[in-house]
């Protein structure tokens, strides 16, 4: 924007201001945005526990509704996502365009793919009548794991913005910031679901 | 004031600002522009929240006759120019949605989180200066859809301002169902948008601070702009996921709260207050920072014990977390939790008192210049103590069970939210107008606004405590309904009487605020002779706002330290002589 703020290292805090965090400011308004995040999901996470210690009765045993195997894949294929993630961010610190661009491309598949597979099983389940309105087992199931797939899928979308730049070459080794701010948002979101997997699918 | 800023002025004309019209005025992402289309919103939804509580006082002061004006609103709404009690329902509800959404937080956040941060800090913008602007344009169509609520079938929201389940739950119950639907995608939309301003706000603050700006030069309004911009963001996901769950509740047939199916009101009610007591803090706590600077300028005194007041900020800051069960005593808490609640609520009158005493240190044996801003924030203090000591007393269980949903309490929020949040946030306008708009709003009409408010403000909330006392509910459409009531109606009648001069009294601010816009006087770079960042760069400030980043040497409130030829040391000018004893003395 304005001239004091294009300095040196961009992936150093400026030197012309007071010392602040110590990191660039798209990584700190991603931790901080991410600390917001961590209260939205545990209105949701934290809703879900009192409802169901309240009402035990009105969940089902796992894996009598819900179908573990295939989640388990889609959980398998999100974590293989945050690697090939980090292999990216890997990729673009030692400056090699090429893998970046490989894995990037690696994770928005996959990111995509976890998203298809719960369309997927969205529609078998409402198939079954198992729909929203289906107790608060069925208010619970949607409400969490559909705002968690609206975050993937977000992050999908920017992801592959980011990945668009990659190919044009806007990353290097001295400036990769969107990679490092997106991965950030990635892991998150994969660790968020890796807690839901277990509240909503295994217990 | 020549010697204000003197390495700035020639190097101005170095920042270069080649935007079009459309990118300067409506897609802005300069911080300045961004404040000022917020003050311009948030005023629009003050004016409407005011005009709804015109209309719910016509109703309180004169039951079942015809509305003046009246005749204009659909039948849906009035039958025959008397508002019917399903409307009266939608206006207790809209009056403290826009107030509270709308008007006051926009006001104290939007407006001035964004005008003064960088300014007061040092820095050219916001970190984050697109993200600023999507802040702003994801707060119009949340403003719109709100208003669109009025002109659906069923009318709009009218389960009150807090949206209790199962109420607003189920669309039989209140026969809304559209409106509640957009009361509730309105406030998700805003809550994204907060929760986006409170992003730029922190990493702003954290990482564009200017050399020499340490965390304990910064003045309190960015003190607490910083601690509110925290509760912000971890306030408003609360409310966005509990918002969403009610919106599925009517939309899509869960059952979160509704608990025929097992749902849980009370968890309704516990998630809008582990919200909504924060929010009571970030509706107060930017005041009370702008107070803070408003005050040491108008008493030419340092602030009386800058630290404390920084920790206090940050204790009450804490503290609003861990209180929002005193919300509830009334609805089947157990007592023991009832009084942990209590004791942490009043624990809150500790920081807030310290903040108030030292107010007054600030006052006292200054040389206090009754501008109009001062006039304002030394009404902000008083009324601020009235809301307060109701508060601490309302605090505890017992006392609740007698006054609770009774006009008391709505004594107690306006001493709050109007003698509070929205003095402090007129006499901030006044204070930072000419800075905005570079002349000086008019202190003749600025006065009698102030007076005239002052007055009719008192006459209108005080007699609601003696309301409450006597049984009068919060909410209720017809206060002649009940026999013990009938004795009420003249004192309803006089605070209708009042409120209306009241709302009348606020035309003048309007008339100041437009009219000085075009005449009022052009205003030098540092009309108060304030010693802040802001005052440095010439009114307003330039697309940048400084040619060459400043540098800070001095505390925030250096006033009358007797080191410089006037009585007021800027932060950014570098003194020769070394500084006097450790603190800056006191005037005398």
């Amino acid at each position: 924007m304005a001239h004091a703020m294009t300095h040196a290292s961009v992936m150093e805090p400026s030197p012309e201001a007071e010392p602040g965090a110590g990191v660039y400011n798209e990584k700190l308004g991603m931790w901080i945005f991410l600390l917001s995040e961590i209260m939205f999901f545990t209105a949701l996470i934290g809703s879900y526990i009192i409802l169901r210690f309240a009402h035990p009765e009105a969940w089902a045993a796992p894996g009598k509704v819900l179908n573990i195997p295939v989640t388990a894949v889609n959980t398998f294929l999100l974590i293989c996502s945050s690697v090939s993630m980090v292999k990216a961010y890997a990729s673009i610190a030692d400056g090699n365009q090429k893998m970046l661009r490989l894995w990037l491309v690696l994770t928005v598949l996959m990111g995509a793919t976890f998203v298809g597979i719960q369309a997927y099983e969205y529609y078998h389940l409402i198939e079954k009548a198992f729909v929203p309105s289906a107790g608060l087992y069925g208010s619970t199931f949607y409400t969490m794991t559909g705002f968690h797939g609206f975050h993937v899928t977000m992050g999908v979308i920017c992801m592959s913005f980011v990945t668009w730049k990659a190919f044009r070459g806007r990353y290097t080794a001295a400036d990769h910031r969107g990679v490092e701010v997106i991965g950030l948002y990635w892991h998150f979101v994969d660790l968020v679901w890796i807690i839901l997997f277990t509240i909503v699918y295994l217990i | 004031m020549a010697t204000i800023a003197p390495p700035v002025e020639p190097a101005v004309h170095a920042l270069v600002d080649d935007r079009t019209f459309l990118r300067k005025y409506i897609f802005s992402t300069d911080h300045k522009i961004i404040g000022i289309q917020f003050l311009l919103m948030s005023l629009i939804f003050l004016l409407i929240g005011g005009i709804l509580a015109m209309m719910m006082r016509w109703q309180l002061g004169f039951p079942g006759r015809p509305m003046p004006g009246g005749g204009l609103l659909p039948e849906t709404m009035a039958s025959g120019a008397v508002i019917l009690p399903e409307f009266y329902a939608s206006l207790v509800t809209m009056h403290g949605t826009f107030m509270v959404f709308f008007a006051i937080m926009p006001l104290l956040v939007g407006v001035f989180g964004n005008y003064l941060i960088p300014l007061k800090i040092g820095a050219p913008d916001m970190a984050f200066p697109r993200l600023n602007m999507a802040s702003f344009w994801l707060a119009v169509p949340a403003g719109l859809l709100m208003i669109a609520g009025f002109f659906v079938e069923g009318g709009h929201a009218a389960a009150g301002w807090t949206g209790y389940a199962p109420l607003s739950a189920n669309p039989e119950y209140t026969g809304v169902s559209a409106g509640q639907q957009l009361w509730c995608l309105s406030l998700i939309i805003l809550g994204l948008s907060s929760i986006l301003g409170a992003v730029n706000y922190i990493s702003t603050v954290i990482n564009l601070r200017a050399p020499g700006m340490t965390w304990f030069r910064m003045p309190l309004s960015i003190w607490s702009l910083f601690i509110t911009a925290i509760l912000v963001l971890l306030a408003m996901p609360i409310l966005s996921g509990a918002l969403i769950m009610l919106l599925f509740d009517q939309s899509l047939g869960t059952h979160f709260f509704l608990p025929a199916d097992g749902g849980q009101p009370i968890l309704w009610q516990h998630l809008f207050w582990f919200f909504g007591h924060p929010e009571v803090y970030i509706l107060i706590l930017p005041a009370m920072g702008m107070v803070s600077d408003i005050i040491s300028n108008g008493a030419r005194k340092p602030i009386f014990g800058y630290h404390s007041m920084v920790f206090a900020i940050m204790s009450i800051g804490f503290l609003g977390w861990v209180v929002w069960g005193h919300h509830m005593f009334q609805s089947g808490m157990n007592p023991t939790l009832g009084t942990t609640f209590m004791v942490s609520t009043m624990l809150i009158s500790v920081p807030s008192a310290i903040k108030v005493f030292n107010w007054l240190g600030t006052l006292w044996g200054g040389s206090i210049k009754f501008t109009v801003p001062m006039l304002h924030a030394c009404a902000f203090v008083a009324m601020f103590v009235i809301g307060g000591l109701s508060g601490v007393f309302m605090a505890s269980p017992p006392l609740d069970m007698y006054i609770h949903d009774t006009y008391f309490i709505v004594a107690h929020l306006h001493y709050v939210l109007f003698g509070g949040s929205l003095f402090a946030i007129f006499g901030a306008i006044t204070f930072w107008y000419p800075k905005m708009f570079g002349r000086m709003m008019s202190p003749r009409l600025g006065k009698l606004h102030f007076f005239l408010t002052f007055v009719f403000y008192n006459l209108v909330f005080f007699p609601m405590h003696q309301l409450g006392l006597q049984g009068h509910m919060r909410r209720i459409y017809d206060p002649s309904t009940y026999e013990f009531m009938k004795p009420l109606a003249g004192l309803n009648r006089f605070i209708t009487i009042s409120a209306f001069l009241l709302f009348a009294s606020q035309l003048l601010f309007l008339v100041n605020f437009i009219g000085s816009w075009f005449r009022g006087r052009k205003a030098e770079p540092n009309p108060w002779d304030d010693t802040g960042l802001e005052w440095t760069t010439p009114s307003p400030p330039p697309h940048g706002n400084w040619a060459v980043t400043p540098r800070v040497y001095h505390p925030p409130y250096e006033f009358g330290s007797g080191r410089t030829a006037e009585d007021f040391l800027p932060q950014d000018r570098k003194l020769d002589t070394p500084p006097a004893p450790a603190r800056a003395p006191a005037s005398r």
